[in-house]
C-alpha cells in the first residue's frame, strides 16, 4: 500500500484528506492490515461464503408512522417547496 | 436526602410506589448530583431541559394508581438513540446540528412506561472505539480514577450510571462497547441476542452486529430494562419473534465453559487473568460446573471483526452526506460539497474506519478480506453451536486489562486488541453480560474488573440466572 492508494480509497469514501493525515493513516492502514491478515492462517478447506439470509416480508399496506417532516425539513441545508435542493449532478 | 448509592430500579420502584419520595425528588436529586459532578466527568453531553416536567407527568400516574416497571426511573441515553426533538450526535462535529424527527423503538418502548430520560451520553465518535477518547466532545472521565478512560464506547452512559448519575442506562454493543466500559467502571453490562432489541433509531455502525443493550447497577435491574425494550418491530426486520430461538429451561447446576487457552494467552494482564480464575473459583463453590472448553477459530475472532466492522461501517456512513442531517460545507460543486463535509467533520478514527472498510470492500480485495471473514465467522458461529451443546455459558475476562490512561493508547491497534473478548458476541449474535468481579490496586487507586458471560442464542434468561445467584452469593 502506498499514498496513492490512501489517495484513491479517500476519494471513493468522499472524504478530502490532509497531506500530513494521508501518512499517518498510511502507517494505520498498514498496521491494521497486517493484524487482520491473520485470518489468511484459518484452516478454512473448500467451505465457500455462506449466508442464511431469507427475506423478510409484510403486508403491504401503509400504517401510520409517528415522526415530524418538519424537523427534517428544517434540517435541509437548501430546500424548495418543502424538497431538498441540492446542486445538479451533471 | 435520597441516598442515590444504594438505590437501584428495583428498590426505587417500591419506594414510588409507596410514596416515599416523588419522580420529581427523584429526579432533581439525580440533577443537582449531574450538576455537583457532570463537569469533571464529562458523561452527559446535554442534560435535557424538560426532566421535571417529565417527572411531573409520571407523578401524575403513580397518583393514579398507575405502576409500571419503569414509572418515573431517571435514565441516560447514549447520544446514538433517536429521542424525537432532542438533539442527537453520535459525539461527531458532523451531526452537532441534528435533531431526531421521530423516537427509536426503544425509546417508544421506555415512553410507554413512563421512564425519565435525563439526558444524552457522551460516546466515541459513532460508537467507533473503546474509552470514548474519540468523542468530539472531549474524552469521559472513570470515575474510579479521573486519570483513566471510562471505556467505551457507552462511556457517558456507563459512569452515568456508576457515578449515580442515572438509575440505568441505554448502550449499543458492536463489538463490547455496553460490556467494556460496565467492566472498566464495575457495573453491569449487558448485550442481547442479535435482533432481540429492535434498532429502529439507533444511529447504525456495524449493522450485523450492532445492538441496543442496558447498563445498570444490579443484574435485576438490567433484566428489568431488557424486558422493556425487546421484542420484534415491523420498523427493523432484523428483529427475532419469541419462537426463533427456543429459550432454555433453567437448571439447577448450570455448566460454565472456559476456553483457558485464550484467557491464559499473550496480552491479557496477570491481575486480570488471577481475578479471573478466582471468580471461576468462587462460581465453583456457588454450585456452578466449570469446564474447559477450546475453538479452533476464537483467536481469528478479533480480526474478523476488524474486517466486517470497518465495510458495514464504510457502508451506513455513507448517509452523512451534508445534506440531511443538519451540517453542510459548501464547494464548488456536489462532489466538493461531499469531500468537504466528509472531511472536516467525520474525526480521525470514523475516517480511518471507512477507509478501511472502503479497502476490504474493494475490487481484488473482497474475497480475500470480506469474503474469507464471512466463512470464518460462520465457522465460529458453528463452533459455538456445538460448544453449547456441552455448556449453559462460556465465561471469560471481560477486558484484558483495567481502564488504560487518558492518551496512553496513542497506537489504533492497541485499542483494538482490548476488544478481545468482547467481540465474539457479536460476531457469533449470541447474548452476553458483563458483571462486576472485583478490584485491583493500581498506583493507589481501587480499579474495578469484570467477567464476562455469553450464552446460546435466546438464552438471555441463563445470563441473568447466573448473574442473580453471584451478586446473591458473592455478597
Amino acid at each position: 500500500m502506498d499514498i496513492k492508494d490512501v489517495e484513491n480509497l479517500a476519494k471513493l469514501a468522499r472524504i478530502e484528506l490532509e497531506e500530513e493525515e494521508k501518512k499517518s493513516l498510511l502507517a494505520d492502514m498498514e498496521s491494521i492490515l497486517g493484524y487482520v491478515k491473520k485470518i489468511e492462517s484459518a484452516e478454512i478447506g473448500n467451505i465457500k461464503e455462506e449466508y442464511n439470509l431469507y427475506n423478510v416480508w409484510r403486508e403491504d399496506i401503509s400504517e401510520k408512522r409517528e415522526f415530524s417532516p418538519e424537523i427534517i425539513k428544517k434540517q435541509f441545508p437548501d430546500s424548495q417547496e418543502g424538497f431538498l435542493k441540492v446542486k445538479k449532478i451533471l | 436526602m435520597i441516598d442515590l448509592n444504594s438505590l437501584t430500579i428495583t428498590s426505587a420502584r417500591k419506594k414510588l410506589d409507596a410514596r416515599e419520595f416523588s419522580a420529581v425528588d427523584l429526579a432533581q436529586a439525580y440533577l443537582n448530583e449531574i450538576k455537583k459532578k457532570n463537569g469533571e466527568l464529562n458523561a452527559y453531553l446535554e442534560i435535557y431541559d424538560d426532566v421535571l416536567e417529565q417527572a411531573k407527568t409520571a407523578d401524575d400516574l403513580i397518583a393514579q394508581g398507575k405502576s409500571y416497571p419503569l414509572l418515573g426511573i431517571p435514565l441516560a441515553i447514549k447520544d446514538v438513540i433517536l429521542v424525537r426533538g432532542k438533539k442527537v450526535t453520535a459525539s461527531s462535529k458532523i451531526l452537532e446540528n441534528y435533531f431526531a424527527s421521530y423516537d427509536a423503538t426503544v425509546i417508544e418502548k421506555l415512553k410507554k412506561q413512563g421512564a425519565i430520560f435525563l439526558g444524552r451520553t457522551n460516546i466515541d465518535e459513532f460508537a467507533m472505539g473503546g474509552s470514548t477518547e474519540n468523542s468530539a466532545f472531549g474524552v469521559t472521565k472513570n470515575p474510579h480514577d479521573t486519570r483513566r478512560v471510562a471505556g467505551g464506547s457507552s462511556g457517558g452512559s456507563i459512569v452515568a450510571v456508576a457515578s449515580n448519575l442515572a438509575l440505568g442506562a441505554l448502550g449499543s454493543d458492536t463489538g463490547g462497547s455496553v460490556r467494556e466500559p460496565a467492566a472498566f467502571c464495575g457495573i453491569v453490562g449487558m448485550k442481547p441476542t442479535y435482533g432481540r432489541v429492535s434498532r429502529s433509531g439507533l444511529i447504525a455502525m456495524g449493522s450485523s452486529l450492532d445492538c441496543i443493550g442496558p447498563a445498570t447497577k444490579t443484574v435485576e435491574d438490567a433484566e428489568i430494562i431488557y424486558n422493556t425494550i425487546r421484542g420484534s418491530d415491523i420498523l427493523d426486520s432484523t428483529t427475532i419473534s419469541e419462537e426463533t430461538y427456543p429459550k432454555p429451561p433453567l437448571k439447577k447446576e448450570l455448566i460454565i465453559g472456559v476456553p483457558w487457552d485464550l484467557v491464559n494467552g499473550e496480552g491479557i494482564d496477570r491481575e486480570v487473568k488471577e481475578n479471573f480464575a478466582q471468580t471461576i473459583k468462587k462460581f465453583k463453590t456457588f454450585g456452578f460446573n466449570i469446564k474447559d472448553i477450546s475453538f479452533k477459530n476464537l483467536d481469528m475472532a478479533l480480526a474478523v471483526y476488524y474486517i466486517i466492522m470497518p465495510a458495514e461501517a464504510s457502508t451506513n456512513l455513507s448517509r452523512f452526506d451534508g445534506m440531511r442531517y443538519g451540517l453542510h460545507k459548501d464547494g464548488k460543486n456536489l462532489l466538493e460539497d461531499y469531500m468537504l463535509t466528509r472531511g472536516l467533520d467525520f474525526g480521525k478514527e470514523v475516517r480511518r474506519r471507512i477507509l478501511l472498510g472502503t479497502y476490504v470492500l474493494s475490487v481484488g480485495y473482497y474475497d480475500a478480506y470480506y469474503g474469507r471473514a464471512q466463512i470464518i465467522r460462520n465457522m465460529l458461529k458453528k463452533e459455538f453451536t456445538e460448544a453449547f451443546k456441552n455448556v449453559d455459558l462460556i465465561a471469560t475476562p471481560t477486558a484484558p486489562s483495567v481502564a488504560w490512561k487518558i492518551g496512553e493508547k496513542s497506537n489504533p491497534l492497541s485499542a483494538y486488541l482490548a476488544d478481545i473478548f468482547t467481540i465474539t458476541a457479536n460476531i457469533v449474535g449470541v447474548p452476553a453480560i458483563s458483571l462486576p468481579s472485583g478490584f485491583i490496586e493500581v498506583e493507589g487507586k481501587k480499579l474495578p474488573l469484570g467477567i464476562q458471560f455469553m450464552a446460546s442464542h435466546g438464552a438471555e434468561n441463563l445470563l441473568f440466572e447466573a448473574g442473580k445467584k453471584f451478586e446473591a452469593l458473592n455478597n
